[in-house]
């Protein structure tokens, strides 16, 4: 991709997704240190441009695998807010009428097979939707996105050898935020260059400034590309960093705020985004677009707040085809 | 009514369904080469080429990529070389497939059926043998299969691959080789929670899973020369369980003896002898009991191993135990 394919809609696209992913989990954090929110949240604030980056370069019917931090991923993939904010606050009207959670939210029909409670599941299931996409010739791709933590999983091995042996149509996006929860990677791993690992397994590694949205953007296009030709799997590393902590229950002890007020200033990527719109004079209604997505995320909570709970008898819903 | 072996069967299902279902994929290790370990895809490799995946020693992504194939087409067979092995895939099965459905509020569809031999053979030991049904049975949104006859494997196999629920399917080792009718109407299908007897009786009730089922007609015979008459129940699937054709038979006989493969401490035998305690308690002679294996790790030395396992022996003992003593006249 070349600059002049970064047409200014595609610039202001990005800078609306990340956008709505920050205002959503900025609201989220609230409601749930008001305990609007039951369960636990993992804000992915800081790493919009991974989400955005990468699912603006797929296509319709391509599928994403997701991980805890997975609120930007689903926005990214096209699903709506009111109805992710409805399952955060444990309504009926969420995409898993509540049963899900934060940790398992999932729109299938915007090919978001879902966020992930055991880190490093993601791989296999993505690697499945490219293997029904190979049997099928459906022309389709799947993403899975994975911290810097689930490389030490074993089925990071696993799936690597798997899908470049069978030239799956796969990409493999690690989100490197350096924390696996609260153990820095230099702590947990012997290897510094994650992308690095790709060349063993025979497909290309790219390593990225995550924060870079249009150079995200450009090398998940090639890689999809080459995938959908049947040249097979990517493993692209994009160096990003979280904002928050792990959880919305984690006091950061492994980190100073001074660290964190730092990260802020100087790494973050819709500011970074924003400084080019600016100079390219792209922004100039940035108050009205704000004020836009403002409205869409407290629509998104009255919606939740207004949705039912589930009735009990969807309990023993959907534990099986026959009990719908 | 032809007669072929439990084998066969499996593999005419799968035929059958990879031939009806042009987007049904089989992956596994050693799949290809001879049919795999245990010979059930001869043919299949040229047949259904681009469909059949022989996979590397993977077991977490040989059940994760076939979830994920299953959530977005399938339906999705995942062979698993030993059940055994089943225990270093256990994140896929109990945490991701098991659980999907239910966790997106109805959104998934899971069509994936996991296949593995199960249970003893000769001298195989211990992480070759053993009978994990109660661990899968044990989680909500599994179905456990567990035929006992080829008949059953393929009517059960051919409802789980038409199916969107996902289904850890044993295979009992001992079983393969042995032949029983078929039919061959391509739409035979076995729907699940249906219990057989396989054989009636008035005295006392056995209810046996897999290939314990072949033990208990075996003592069927001893104990029925002795005069007492045995009924045998096969569950055929343990998830679910039909309880209806089991209590109906207990209210008959008034005795259950139950007995299984796996060790007993919280087996499907046990469930099965708890459920009978608590919903037909008046309808008992004398206590439920239980036969499986002894609560260790199965011994590769043949004199050892026979004894780890249930015998046929061991059944009709048991059951003579159970039987109200002649009163002298």
């Amino acid at each position: 991709m070349s600059e002049k394919d970064f047409t200014p809609d595609k610039m202001l696209s990005f800078w609306r997704g990340m956008t709505r992913i920050r205002l959503f989990e900025q609201a989220a954090t609230y409601q749930s240190s008001i305990g609007k929110i039951y369960g636990a949240l993992h804000s992915c604030e800081g790493q919009e441009s991974c989400a955005v980056g990468v699912c603006s370069a797929l296509q319709k019917g391509d599928y994403a695998a997701s991980t805890h931090r997975g609120h930007g991923h689903t926005l990214a993939m096209g699903a709506r807010m009111d109805r992710m904010m409805a399952e955060l606050f444990g309504r009926v009207d969420g995409y898993c009428r509540g049963k899900g959670g934060s940790l398992h939210i999932a729109d299938l029909g915007v090919g978001m097979l879902g966020a992930n409670g055991i880190v490093g599941a993601g791989y296999a299931i993505a690697a499945g939707a490219a293997l029904n996409a190979k049997v099928t010739q459906n022309g389709r791709v799947a993403v899975v996105f994975f911290g810097d933590g689930a490389i030490t999983r074993g089925t990071f091995h696993e799936v690597m050898n798997m899908a470049s042996l069978w030239k799956l149509p796969l990409l493999l996006v690690c989100e490197n935020n350096e924390y696996a929860q609260y153990m820095h990677w230099s702590d947990t791993m012997v290897f510094d260059n994650i992308a690095g690992l790709a060349g063993n397994y025979h497909m290309p590694g790219v390593q990225l400034d995550g924060n870079d949205i249009k150079a995200v953007h450009s090398s998940v296009s090639l890689a999809a590309a080459r995938a959908r030709c049947g040249e097979g799997p990517t493993l692209i590393e994009l160096k990003t960093q979280r904002f928050n902590g792990h959880s919305s229950g984690d006091p950061q002890v492994y980190r100073t705020k001074t660290t964190v007020e730092e990260l802020r200033r100087s790494r973050d990527p819709i500011s970074r985004l924003e400084t080019e719109l600016v100079s390219a004079g792209l922004l100039a209604n940035r108050d009205a677009l704000m004020a836009e997505i403002e409205a869409e995320v407290a629509q998104a909570v009255l919606f939740a707040e207004s949705s039912p709970y589930p009735a009990d008898d969807e309990l023993s819903r959907d534990v099986y085809a026959e009990s719908r | 009514m032809r007669e072929i072996t439990f084998r066969d069967a499996i593999r005419e299902a799968l035929l059958e369904e990879m031939e009806r279902q042009p987007a049904m994929i089989i992956i596994g290790e050693d799949i290809l080469p001879g049919g795999g370990t245990f010979g059930i895809h001869q043919g299949f490799g040229e047949r259904f080429a681009g469909r059949m995946f022989d996979a590397p020693i993977s077991e977490a992504a040989i059940i994760g990529t076939a979830l994920g194939a299953a959530l977005t087409g399938g339906p999705a067979v995942a062979e698993i070389m030993y059940s055994d092995f089943l225990t270093v895939c256990m994140d896929e099965i109990v945490n991701q497939a098991a659980k999907i459905r239910y966790m997106t509020g109805g959104q998934a569809r899971v069509p994936l059926v996991i296949r593995t031999p199960c249970g003893m053979t000769k001298g195989i030991a211990a992480q070759h043998s053993q009978s994990l049904e109660a661990w899968f049975a044990h989680v909500p949104g599994l179905r456990v299969v567990m035929p006992s006859t080829p008949a059953d494997a393929k009517g059960l196999l051919k409802f789980a691959l038409r199916g969107e629920d996902p289904v850890i399917f044993l295979e009992h080792k001992l079983l393969y080789g042995t032949k029983g009718p078929v039919s061959e109407d391509a739409d035979l299908l076995l729907p699940f929670g249906c219990a057989a007897v396989v054989k009636a009786g008035t005295d006392i009730t056995l209810v046996a899973t897999g290939l314990m089922v072949s033990r208990a007609l075996e003592a069927s015979l001893h104990l029925e020369q002795a005069g007492i008459s045995v009924e045998i129940i096969d569950p055929r699937t343990v998830s679910p369980i039909d309880w209806e054709t089991i209590f109906t038979s207990v209210d008959k006989t008034g005795r259950a003896l139950i007995v299984n493969e796996a060790t007993l401490i919280c087996s499907v035998a046990s469930e099965i002898a708890a459920t009978i305690g608590e919903k037909r308690f008046n309808s008992l002679d004398g206590p439920v009991r239980r036969i499986g294996s002894a609560f260790v790790p199965k011994p590769s030395t043949p004199g050892l191993e026979k004894l780890a396992y249930p015998s046929s022996d061991e059944i009709v003992r048991t059951a003579m135990q159970m039987m109200p003593r002649k009163r002298a006249t």
